[in-house]
């Protein structure tokens, strides 16, 4: 496969994954916030920090509502991460890689293109945002269920699951560290109560709600669910189980010594304090997702030099 | 309300369709009865599904602007222009015949210039010609073959015969246009398919495949086939990809290949370097090779030609094939085949004026008002003057400039070219002038497509027909009537 190409097909499904996190954060967030007592201080604005994006946004927006957020998350044409920007690179980049995709690729990212461009006011406006949501999603998970089906074992297989595992493992640290800067947020003046609503729905966004209660039997709490999205090996989004799947797919392709020896040191890792379920999640857990963020560019690095740029 | 196919006038043309009031030609019955059992609602509902599948199949011809990426949703015409497979067969043949001789021209020029020497084709027009590479003199491509992939344009006037308008042997597109108006029109019009018999056409791709593989330097049984794109800036875009989607192929841009010391032709991909043995490239000769032709190009791989002419790698169309495909060249296209094949041409050409011969330029200037001048070496329609719906001023220009480079310039007579019936703005049914681009392939064998890309001019009375400048296209059907 052409390193071009194979490049090209990683992006592809960073961007497609991206789509689908960000509507995926959009009815969490819609969720939660209609769950919380009043006085908690949680904002729409969360959904822009978690996205690192807070100096975009406000250089367009002086007024932090969620009527801006989530037209800064949906369409803001220069936010290279907003769910449009996103819907337009993996256009371009199915457009320059058509001749390895299935053939439904590009009718599918055209209809779900035009369907977001047609439909922003649904996911703007609370009325219609689960359905928006909805259909978004199960938009993307089409693009998953034809590629799985229709696409022949390989290096193009390969690279799309690198590519959507190393943004889903980047998503998953981002999302725990938005649980916890709530948590901090309000100074431990949660209560207990509020504080499991919050990690339900860090669970529910992550589909690992349900997992979660029929692996762990035990009540929602910060320290269980961060070891969980961390480390469990079963649940698809987990830290642990995004790595294996990155793995698994730089099997079958060649010089790949380099990237298997750093993720296996991100499959090795394990933050001691969680040991104790009864620790506090604290700036100190914040700051090591951020580490893993980091490590996780550094696998994105190694991808790139080792496969996509030639010398 | 329903089409009234009697209050359809095609007026002083030949109508592809409708061969006088209310009449519908032979091939064209089964359509348009149907059509007219439709009513102008059902007829609207199937021009908007048409237009919705277009946009689903993202069938695109991309206009790239300053402010951004515009891609165009391929303009298309539900109704299909029809014509009999007899009448197809024998201009087929006429095509086919065209090629041939234009690639033992092609060659003959590179090689011994024997048609020069018998005084057929005179010497000065060769050496004005833009597009002939000294670079290619006493290269020789396997089966003697230059242009592999052609394009005619082919145009049918008030008389009902086609002439052939122009050939293009360089990068000739429009083949996918003519794949997916098939595909689109089997999802508007699908109860034709089942009481017609309309020919398929879609096995180009495996025809170019075939054509492709022939002509690998090395005897492998699946020789590594490339189509190299100017990248997603250009036009034809979605063609490229489509092509190697449909064969197969890899599809590159000049910096996914490189040239190595032992002068063959490599793709950089994920396991390293593999070797290249065809390249159907669809970027011009000039930009194929910056180290034998435009330095500055950064579209081609340094070193092409090298590999190129050491048969180390095939390249289609051989770069040079565009000397053939020049509109002075043209006008002796009738006298090539005589010259080559000892055969009489079966398709003719427009009669055509070079301004280069003393006696045709003064008639062309003394006829600027009733002629159409066509610069020599222009493609998609640019630089020419319509006599007919020209100004002073522009009729002023072009005097001047056929007085400073008569070589560069020829003159044909307005033509009347066929209309078909089409849906246009509006609703209704109206006519609109055609033409008609068979594609052509010859490597190992000869092969044309099963009709081709037939273009319109959307708007009244208008002749352009080129995508760039608002033409559209239709589906066009070759029927098997039965008639022998």
């Amino acid at each position: 496969m052409l390193s071009r190409v194979a490049q090209r097909l990683y992006w592809m499904s960073r961007y497609l994954e991206r789509v689908e996190n960000t509507a995926r954060l959009m009815g969490v967030y819609t969720n939660l916030l209609l769950d919380m007592p009043s006085g908690v201080n949680i904002g729409w604005y969360n959904l822009v920090t978690l996205n690192d994006a807070e100096e975009w946004f406000e250089s367009r927006y002086k007024v932090k509502d969620e009527r801006n957020v989530m037209r800064f998350l949906l369409a803001d044409p220069d936010y290279a991460g907003s769910m449009l920007s996103s819907l337009q690179r993996v256009r371009e980049n199915i457009r320059t890689t058509r001749d390895v995709v299935p053939a439904e690729s590009w009718e599918y990212i055209n209809e779900l293109t035009l369907f977001v461009q047609d439909n922003l006011t649904m996911g703007v406006n609370r009325g219609q945002r689960h359905a928006f949501i909805a259909s978004v999603i199960k938009s993307c998970q089409q693009f998953l269920g034809l590629f799985v089906g229709g696409m022949s074992e390989g290096q193009g297989r390969a690279f799309l699951r690198i590519g959507r595992n190393i943004e889903r493992a980047d998503m998953t640290t981002r999302i725990l560290d938005a649980g916890i800067k709530v948590v901090l947020e309000n100074n431990g003046n949660v209560l207990p109560a509020t504080e499991a609503i919050i990690w339900v729905n860090v669970l529910r966004s992550l589909s690992g709600y349900l997992p979660y209660t029929k692996q762990q039997r035990k009540t929602v709490r910060g320290t269980r669910v961060a070891r969980y999205l961390l480390e469990d090996t079963a649940l698809p989004r987990t830290l642990r189980y995004c790595c294996a799947a990155v793995r698994h797919a730089c099997v079958v392709l060649p010089r790949n010594d380099a990237v298997l020896a750093h993720v296996d040191r991100l499959l090795a890792s394990h933050y001691a304090p969680l040991d104790d379920e009864d620790a506090v999640l604290n700036q100190e857990f914040s700051d090591y997702l951020n580490h893993l963020q980091l490590q996780i560019a550094e696998l994105h690095q190694l991808c790139e030099e080792t496969w996509f740029t030639f010398e | 309300m329903t089409i009234d196919w009697k209050s359809y006038s095609p007026g002083n043309f030949y109508d592809e369709i409708i061969s006088s009031p209310g009449n519908a030609r032979i091939p064209a019955r089964r359509l348009v009865s149907y059509l007219s059992s439709l009513n102008d609602e059902e007829l609207l509902e199937r021009r908007e599904s048409a237009n919705v599948a277009i946009k689903q199949m993202g069938v695109t011809f991309t206009v790239y602007s300053e402010e951004g990426n515009i891609d165009r949703s391929w303009p298309f015409d539900i109704i299909p222009r029809t014509m009999s497979r007899k009448q197809w067969e024998k201009t087929a043949a006429g095509l086919e015949q065209r090629l041939r001789a234009l690639n033992l021209f092609i060659d003959d020029l590179y090689h011994g210039q024997k048609i020069i020497k018998d005084g057929v084709f005179p010497r000065y027009i060769l050496e004005d010609s833009k597009n002939f590479r000294p670079e290619c003199v006493g290269v020789s491509p396997r089966f003697g073959v230059w242009a592999h992939i052609c394009g005619t344009d082919l145009v049918r006037d008030k008389d009902g015969q086609f002439y052939v308008l122009e050939d293009n042997l360089r990068v000739p597109s429009g083949v996918s246009y003519m794949l997916e108006n098939r595909a689109i029109t089997k999802r508007v019009l699908p109860d034709l398919f089942d009481t017609e018999k309309i020919l398929p056409i879609d096995d180009y791709p495996a025809n170019l495949l075939e054509a492709l593989t022939s002509l690998s330097p090395r005897r492998s049984s699946r020789p590594s086939i490339v189509v190299l794109t100017p990248g997603i800036y250009n036009s034809a875009y979605f063609e490229h990809s489509f092509l190697a989607q449909q064969m197969g192929a890899e599809l590159v841009e000049g910096s996914d290949l490189v040239v190595g010391e032992d002068d063959c032709v490599y793709m950089k991909t994920v396991d390293g370097l593999e070797r290249v043995d065809v390249v159907y490239r669809r970027i011009d000769d000039l930009f194929l090779d910056p180290e034998v032709f435009n330095p500055d190009s950064v579209l081609g791989v340094p070193g092409l030609m090298r590999a190129w002419k050491k048969g180390h790698v095939a390249l289609a169309n051989a770069p040079g094939a565009g000397v053939a495909d020049d509109k002075v060249v043209y006008a002796f296209v009738p006298k090539i085949i005589k010259y080559y094949l000892g055969e009489e041409p079966l398709i003719p050409n427009v009669e055509t004026f070079l301004c280069v011969d003393d006696r045709e330029r003064d008639y062309v200037l003394a006829n600027l008002d009733k002629l159409v001048v066509k610069p020599a070496n222009e493609s998609g329609g640019t630089g020419m003057l319509v006599g007919p719906h020209s100004t002073r001023k522009e009729r002023k220009l072009f005097e001047t400039l056929i007085r400073a480079n008569p070589r560069n310039y020829i003159a044909q007579p307005t033509l009347s070219l066929s209309t078909v019936p089409t849906l246009v703005d509006g609703g209704t049914i109206e006519p609109r002038h055609v033409d008609l681009r068979p594609f052509i392939i010859q490597a190992k064998k000869t092969w044309v497509t099963t009709g081709g890309l037939t273009r319109v001019a959307m708007k009244r009375g208008s002749l352009v027909v080129n995508s760039s400048q608002g033409g559209g296209s239709k589906d066009t059907w070759i029927i098997d009537t039965g008639s022998k």
